[in-house]
């Protein structure tokens, strides 16, 4: 086993790469000659001038905005319809409700959102709502897994004594088991609401609204200042949203 | 009062999102989704299109390879920049180098904050346009993001193992790259390893998502029939995916366990 760990699989990584580079056929050559370098390089400084302009300014600002609701609509809706699913799912109304809505989750799950996107686009017509919709959908996936699971370990003993004490099964859902996972169900809408601000400035790249969309079409159009407004915008919030969250993060968190 | 404050808020973000769930149901669409989603079943098995699939499983797998060699052989010199274990002006202050010093190493963090914070997907769309459609974009996308990520977490694991080696090699007067060979690297491998075989898994699901903007493999595949509303060809690449992705998670983690 251990011939087998100290020289197969270090030589099966050699042979994997080798094999990758070769099936590519990269063409490394006329990248790197001075003519293909050059190109490059007349292409990347038409970034280097972003263009600043009042009124693309404004367009950002709107398209970040657009950005923000749609990740933020999509989470909602994803954590509604998640929770919906977490219920079956946990096992409350049986074992084949059980596979099912697990099935159903997996499969949410298993595409991700730019898939999802594209064939929302097909579905409700280009712009920001195919886009909410697409996060919705794959959010409802991870969410609807994780609220499941926590949903089996919270305690039964509180929701247990309400049914005993003679009240009906939502009430002692809603007192009973709800208060106990409420803080959990926040921490994980939050979080992924987090990675859906990020995906949501990439799902354009489809025709799914928001930041992406403009700057897809800004390279289409080979307005490369423009493109370089959107992708500094993009930044901007990427790291925005990072640090906010490291910051709550250390407030709330570790506390 | 809350509720009211929640509209307040929400509303304003239904309308830029233009949310209508309406259209989903609305008669002609639903028409076209309907004829769509029935030719999911069966999925596409000829012979030619089997070949094609496989084709574009291939070439996705060997961008994700690819890319992360790449990214390997960027992140490894940097992460040697930017970790402050190798440092010699924190020799004789108890671990904490001198303040120029730091600000020296800031260039380098910083190079890797920016490869990393823009998404993968928009490398590959930028290098679309500078290198043409094809599998070239997708690596040179996967290598650059990726070299940011692994850069970063190879620099904190360096900072992570015990520091006590590498000092007392650097004191002795060897070299720095000869201090991290024996003093760090022999206690940041097994670490080192398995968090590169997570991002190599990560990197196969890149690689898939980053076609739809042309940047090869299935994911570009999976864009063309999409495009020509080929509902059996979607269902057959989209199978292959989960295949694809349960398979590199298997060996991720088979890998990781002979590492950890």
């Amino acid at each position: 086993m251990s011939l087998l760990s100290r020289l197969l699989i270090p030589a099966g990584l050699v042979a994997a790469v080798v094999a990758a580079f070769a099936f590519l056929q990269l063409e490394s050559a006329a990248l790197l000659s001075r003519d293909g370098l050059a190109q490059m390089a007349a292409y990347a400084s038409g970034f280097m001038a972003p263009d600043l302009s009042p009124a693309h300014l404004q367009a950002i600002a709107r398209g970040t905005l657009e950005t923000l609701a749609m990740s933020a609509i999509g989470t909602l809706l994803a954590a509604l319809f998640g929770l919906l699913l977490a219920l079956p799912a946990a096992g409350r109304f049986g074992l084949l409700a059980q596979a099912a809505s697990r099935l159903l989750l997996n499969a949410l799950r298993a595409i991700p959102e730019l898939v999802w996107a594209a064939l929302m686009v097909l579905a409700a017509g280009l712009g920001p709502n195919a886009g909410t919709l697409a996060l919705a959908l794959h959010t409802a996936g991870v969410l609807g897994r994780l609220f499941a699971e926590a949903l089996e370990n919270t305690p039964p003993q509180p929701a247990d004594a309400l049914r005993l004490a003679g009240s009906g099964h939502i009430a002692a859902f809603c007192y009973g088991t709800l208060p106990s996972l409420w803080p959990q169900l926040v921490a994980y809408t939050l979080y992924r609401w987090e990675n859906n601000i990020r995906m949501a400035s990439v799902l354009g790249f489809v025709g799914a609204g928001g930041l992406g969309q403009m700057l897809y079409m800004s390279l289409s159009l080979f307005q490369e200042a423009q493109a370089s407004t959107v992708i500094l915008a993009m930044l901007a919030m990427v790291l925005a949203v990072d640090s906010l969250s490291a910051w709550a993060r250390q407030r709330w968190v570790r506390g | 009062m809350l509720t009211l404050l929640a509209v307040a808020l929400l509303w304003p973000g239904v309308r830029l999102s233009e949310l209508d769930l309406g259209v989903l149901f609305d008669g002609s669409n639903a028409d076209t989704m309907g004829t769509f989603l029935s030719a999911f079943w069966p999925p596409e098995h000829s012979g030619e299109f089997l070949g094609l699939l496989w084709q574009a499983t291939l070439e996705t797998l060997a961008i994700a390879t690819a890319g992360m060699t790449l990214a390997l052989a960027v992140a490894i010199p940097c992460a040697l920049l930017a970790t402050r274990v190798l440092s010699l002006s924190a020799l004789s202050r108890g671990g904490r180098p001198a303040w120029w010093a730091q600000a020296l190493r800031w260039p380098v963090r910083g190079l890797l904050i920016v490869l990393r914070s823009i998404p993968e997907i928009v490398w590959a769309l930028l290098f679309v346009r500078a290198v043409g459609l094809g599998p070239t974009a997708g690596v040179l996308a996967i290598a650059i993001t990726y070299a940011g990520m692994l850069g970063k977490v190879y620099a904190e694991i360096f900072e992570s193992v015990d520091p006590l080696p590498a000092r007392a090699l650097l004191g002795a007067g060897a070299s720095r790259l000869q201090a991290f060979l024996y003093g760090v690297l022999p206690q940041a491998t097994g670490e080192m390893l398995s968090y590169s075989v997570y991002r190599w898994e990560c990197a196969i699901r890149a690689s898939v998502v980053m076609g739809f903007v042309g940047a090869g493999g299935l994911g570009q595949q999976m864009d063309l029939s999409m495009r020509m509303f080929a509902g059996g060809e979607v269902a057959a690449m989209l199978l292959t995916f989960l295949a694809l992705v349960l398979l590199a998670d298997l060996l991720s983690r088979m890998l990781r366990w002979r590492f950890a």
